[in-house]
């Protein structure tokens, strides 16, 4: 007899198996636990100053030291994982809306409409990394908004040719072909048929661009472009941490391996997905 | 071939335009008065109008978008707000730093990434593939920003071997250039590894083998020839990568490129040098991009250019 399986637990069987993603999906798991409980967690108020403790190294009281205005370094990353979270998923989900938008239209009408789209993405490009993001935030101010919405811009080329490429694919089935035969509306078939089919893959791409809009983000609140203190953010932390590098490395030490810890689980995370969906998915 | 480079030049020219419209178009929403910030605090109304109709901001955005196009194919950049010096002149000598600094990272990525891809493809699944696998996530995950300031910690602050900043005799470099080609490195190492993997098991491998052929002519004359077009593709891409990673390591070491010239001119509200900066790296983006095209038509005599 045939047991009927759904795509998301045969994923979830062959994601088990790959002991490196699994290892990244407890790493995201930890991470949010840590950003959930955060107040919880964190054994003193991340913006609590004590200026008789600053620039303390790791001590009993102080697990990982403290910083500049004397706040609790440890608090300060556990809180601050809230805030890369939320800029990561939100600059993510507004690149995958733009991206999904841009190419769902571009290979669903084709001709003119893809011609146009794709090389306007062509354009977005041909910026170097971190180039397109300067440019939105010298234009919006240095705040949590424009961060998110230059991360995004930043994902939407590559989401897009991504999108282009899975709705061609998908396009061209059968069961496309069957339901318009049956008088589906198109944005029915977008959304009910084609969208659906392409999760999977979309998961795995999520997955890589949550690392580097970390990335990312950490590198504009570093250059001072991004996030501003007093907000606890990672890329924040490593900017003034920078400023005491002799009197208190421990400050810059510890947010850069919040970031490295947060990115490499995102990425040991999709590379395992990857390999369980067996795409040839390349950033 | 000559019209194969004529073409993916023509294909260029649009690309550089819209580089050329979205920079020139953001300078122009961006809040505030760049008449009135160049005569700074106490201008009257009247100069900022007479200055505004010489710098020509009084005409539509239109008739701008192609007057800059003519000055920019005359190499003029418009005269930076700060300190009045033409934008082509600051912009040239940092250029140069920043095209050293990315040759040096560019090389020692193809010559690491390449090395480690091919020797963790010859011994897959051994302990040094392993560990090149993890270590190239770990690559791939660290902030290069922070790689740099644990350089500087540890390399000139501690063991003091090496200079923490600033453009000089090649010690200089050494940090810098590390630093960059990390994360570039770990991409080519598992672009290489995998493309390397796709033609091991083919027959020409075998034969080679069976002609008794060493390993290291094997592996770097007859495979990684044949793996070498993703390598490129990727290569091309992680360009983008080293540009823009050299505005952050720019920043951390000191290192007097565009990189850290365009930051300071956002700082310094300087629009006119931040649109020159910008212009100048997507351009150079883009050529490189040309010559990675060039570089298919060298290892692949298959491809055909119409």
């Amino acid at each position: 007899m045939n047991v009927h399986r759904s795509p998301a637990s045969a994923l979830w069987r062959r994601l088990r198996r790959n002991r490196l993603a699994l290892g990244g999906g407890v790493m995201i798991g930890v991470l949010l636990i840590v950003a959930a409980l955060a107040p919880y967690l964190a054994p003193y108020d991340p913006a609590h100053q004590s200026l008789a403790d600053k620039l303390a190294g790791p001590t009993a009281r102080h697990l990982l030291g403290t910083d500049e205005f004397g706040r609790d370094v440890l608090s300060r990353l556990i809180f601050g994982s809230r805030v890369e979270l939320a800029v990561g998923v939100a600059s993510v989900l507004v690149g995958l809306a733009l991206g999904t938008a841009l190419g769902t239209i571009a290979a669903y009408w084709g001709g003119i409409a893809d011609e146009l789209t794709m090389r306007a993405l062509d354009v977005l490009l041909a910026f170097p990394y971190l180039l397109l993001a300067i440019l939105v935030v010298s234009v919006l101010g240095a705040n949590v908004r424009s961060t998110i919405l230059a991360v995004g811009l930043w994902a939407t080329p590559g989401f897009a040719r991504v999108i282009r490429g899975l709705v061609l694919l998908v396009a061209g089935q059968e069961y496309v072909d069957a339901s318009r035969a049956i008088g589906a509306r198109t944005a029915r078939i977008i959304l009910r048929h084609v969208l659906p089919n392409c999760v999977s893959v979309l998961i795995v791409y999520a997955a890589l661009y949550m690392a580097n809009a970390i990335l990312l983000e950490a590198a504009l609140s570093f250059l001072g472009l991004g996030v501003q203190p007093p907000a606890a953010s990672w890329g924040v932390m490593i900017s003034t941490g920078r400023d005491y590098l002799l009197e208190a490395p421990h400050i810059a030490t510890f947010a850069g391996l919040a970031i490295a810890f947060t990115v490499l689980g995102f990425n040991l995370f999709a590379d395992g997905l990857r390999d369980a969906l067996d795409t040839k998915a390349a950033l | 071939m000559t019209r194969f480079l004529v073409r993916r030049v023509v294909a260029a020219i649009p690309i550089m335009l819209g580089v050329v419209f979205i920079v020139m178009g953001t300078m122009d929403v961006i809040p505030g008065d760049p008449a009135a910030m160049m005569l700074g605090q106490g201008a009257t109304q009247d100069m900022v109008t007479r200055l505004r109709a010489e710098l020509g901001l009084d005409r539509p955005l239109a008739v701008r978008y192609v007057d800059y196009l003519g000055r920019l194919l005359r190499g003029d950049l418009g005269r930076s707000i700060v300190d009045g010096r033409p934008v082509s002149e600051e912009i040239r000598q940092a250029w140069t730093a920043t095209l050293e600094l990315g040759a040096a990272a560019l090389v020692l990525t193809v010559l690491g990434g390449v090395t480690i891809g091919v020797l963790a493809a010859h011994r897959q699944d051994s302990v040094f593939d392993g560990a090149s696998r993890v270590l190239a996530l770990v690559g791939l995950s660290m902030p290069v920003f922070w790689t740099g300031i644990v350089f500087i910690l540890v390399f000139s602050l501690e063991l003091r071997w090496l200079p923490s900043g600033g453009r000089g005799a090649w010690p200089h470099l050494v940090l810098p250039a590390v630093t960059l080609a990390i994360p570039s490195t770990a991409t080519i190492a598992r672009v290489t590894r995998s493309a390397m993997l796709g033609v091991l098991h083919e027959d020409y491998v075998r034969t080679a083998y069976a002609k008794g052929a060493r390993d290291a002519a094997v592996l770097f004359h007859h495979a990684l020839r044949n793996a070498l077009i993703p390598v490129v593709t990727v290569l091309g891409l992680q360009l983008g990568q080293l540009l823009g990673g050299a505005i952050l390591t720019e920043t951390v070491f000191s290192w007097p490129g565009v990189g850290r010239l365009l930051v300071q001119a956002i700082s310094s509200r300087d629009y006119i040098l931040v649109e020159g900066g910008v212009l100048l790296l997507a351009a150079t983006f883009v050529v490189t991009n040309l010559a990675v095209d060039v570089a298919y038509a060298y290892l692949d005599p298959r491809v055909v250019y119409r």
